[in-house]
């Protein structure tokens, strides 16, 4: 079971109240993982990567264990304490507009 | 007694004002999805309880919304797990992407960046288009759930136009409600495009349209800085237009246009509305320049010509007369159907300003919302 932070406009948009709880299918990779966000939330697709590419959208990073994982193959395995329940997977949306 | 709705779209989130027939007490509700930009809503005009929004962010990207129940409640069309959904966000250009022109001049692959306009059939319930920036226009036919490019719009020497400061964008679409299959779309900076089957082949219609620095040629088809065009539906041949300069007027359905700016102060400006009972009388908001988006002399005017154009008064009564540097953009001014005509307009200072004697008078019925994109307005 990987734990999911989700920004706040993102929760609102899908009424999620906290953190989501994702069972991926395979290995627990980022892909993975948002594969799993998009079954059983599709009206985020789109909203935390492209829908045709599914390339991350610029102003959406990725976090965990105290690392950006935005620059990251979205077909690497998380961190340990991501894929153990540890540690939650952030999605956030970046700093940027001044 | 008749209700007024007031769609409002906003930098960060929309908000519904309603009042009764006599348009004198307003509530407001929202902000609905706040935080958001939110560049257009509008209702149905076969089923006003169903509106549509288009919801966006510069971070997470393009969500169109519907409401069923007069804006109380919304839901992504088709978002629901069991509908399959996550199509009514995918907005994809049809076949090769193409290019347009930039501002270097180079050749630049189409990108969907928001939509900008959302414009419900007049015939179909479920049929809605929307103007994508880039420019291009987007058809459903399920309600919002899902969209599909109408490609003949780019084809019509697309690989020559290009953004205006705004961006590139499909921002007015007018359906015709004589001849339903014919459709008028504007864009910033390409100009007035016509299609008479139903979305799917389009040709410019910009003949008489001038821009002497920017577009030197007179016979340019193309490239033109239209910022808006209205018509009044008894008499759909005619249409108006505020241009980047100049406020313009066709009597052919665009065939030609000529230039009805006559006195006005400026004429820059975004937006442009048509009287609902007289099709001969028309609103602007004059602009000072392209440099400087505010009102001339720092005093809110709304003008309107009676006689369609050439000959404009000033109405102020009511509005700020110093010290007011707001805008009023292109998708923010509207008419009602009541009588006498209603008409709207928001600011860039979040200013919702009504007028219930058509335009004689005008009161603030919001004062401190978020920057104003969008007004459009229903009788319920």
């Amino acid at each position: 079971m990987i734990r999911v932070v989700l920004p706040y406009p993102l929760r609102e948009l899908a009424g999620i109240g906290g953190e989501l709880m994702i069972t991926p299918e395979g290995r627990a990779t980022l892909r993975s993982v948002l594969d799993a966000i998009e079954t059983s939330y599709p009206m985020l697709r789109g909203t935390i990567r492209d829908h045709v590419t599914c390339k991350r959208r610029p102003l959406v990073r990725f976090f965990a264990c105290g690392e950006d994982l935005s620059l990251q193959s979205s077909d690497d395995l998380l961190p340990g304490p991501v894929r153990d329940g540890q540690e939650p997977l952030l999605i956030i949306g970046a700093i940027a507009g001044g | 007694m008749s209700g007024i709705r007031l769609l409002v779209g906003t930098r960060k989130g929309a908000f519904i004002l309603r009042a009764d027939g006599l348009r004198k007490r307003w509530s407001v509700s929202g902000p609905h999805f706040a935080g958001w930009e939110i560049y257009h809503l509008k209702g149905s005009p076969l089923d006003p309880d169903r509106l549509y929004a288009s919801q966006t962010s510069n971070w997470f990207g393009q969500v169109i919304q519907r409401s069923d129940d007069g804006g109380r409640s919304w839901s992504p069309p088709g978002g629901r797990p069991e509908q399959g959904g996550g199509e009514s966000n995918r907005f994809v250009y049809a076949g090769e992407v193409g290019t347009h022109l930039w501002y270097d001049g180079t050749q630049r692959p189409w990108e969907f960046k928001r939509v900008w306009h959302l414009e419900p059939s007049l015939t179909d319930p479920d049929v809605l288009y929307a103007g994508t920036e880039d420019a291009a226009i987007f058809r459903s036919g399920d309600g919002g759930g899902s969209w599909q490019e109408l490609p003949g719009l780019r084809a019509a020497k697309g690989h020559l136009w290009q953004p205006g400061a705004g961006g590139m964008a499909v921002h007015t679409i007018l359906q015709d409600p004589r001849h339903p299959e014919r459709l008028f779309v504007a864009i910033s900076a390409a100009g007035v495009f016509r299609s008479d089957d139903a979305g799917t082949t389009w040709k410019p219609v910009n003949r008489g349209l001038v821009s002497r620095v920017e577009l030197p040629d007179p016979l340019a088809e193309v490239g033109h800085c239209v910022h808006r065009i209205a018509l009044h539906p008894s008499r759909p041949e005619v249409l108006f237009m505020q241009k980047h300069w100049d406020v313009m007027r066709s009597d052919n359905a665009g065939e030609s246009w000529r230039e009805v700016s006559g006195d006005l102060p400026s004429d820059f400006g975004f937006p442009i509305a048509v009287h609902a009972h007289e099709p001969d009388t028309v609103y602007v908001v004059p602009i000072k320049s392209d440099s400087e988006h505010y009102p001339v002399d720092g005093r809110l005017r709304v003008y309107r010509s009676r006689s369609g154009g050439d000959e404009w008064e000033a109405l102020t009564r009511g509005l700020p007369q110093r010290n007011c540097y707001v805008n009023v953009l292109r998708e923010a001014m509207a008419v009602d159907s009541l009588d006498p005509c209603g008409i709207y307009f928001g600011t860039t200072g979040g200013q919702v300003y009504a007028s219930a004697d058509g335009g004689d008078s005008w009161s603030a019925i919001a004062r401190h919302l978020p920057a104003v994109l969008s007004v459009e307005v229903q009788v319920i």
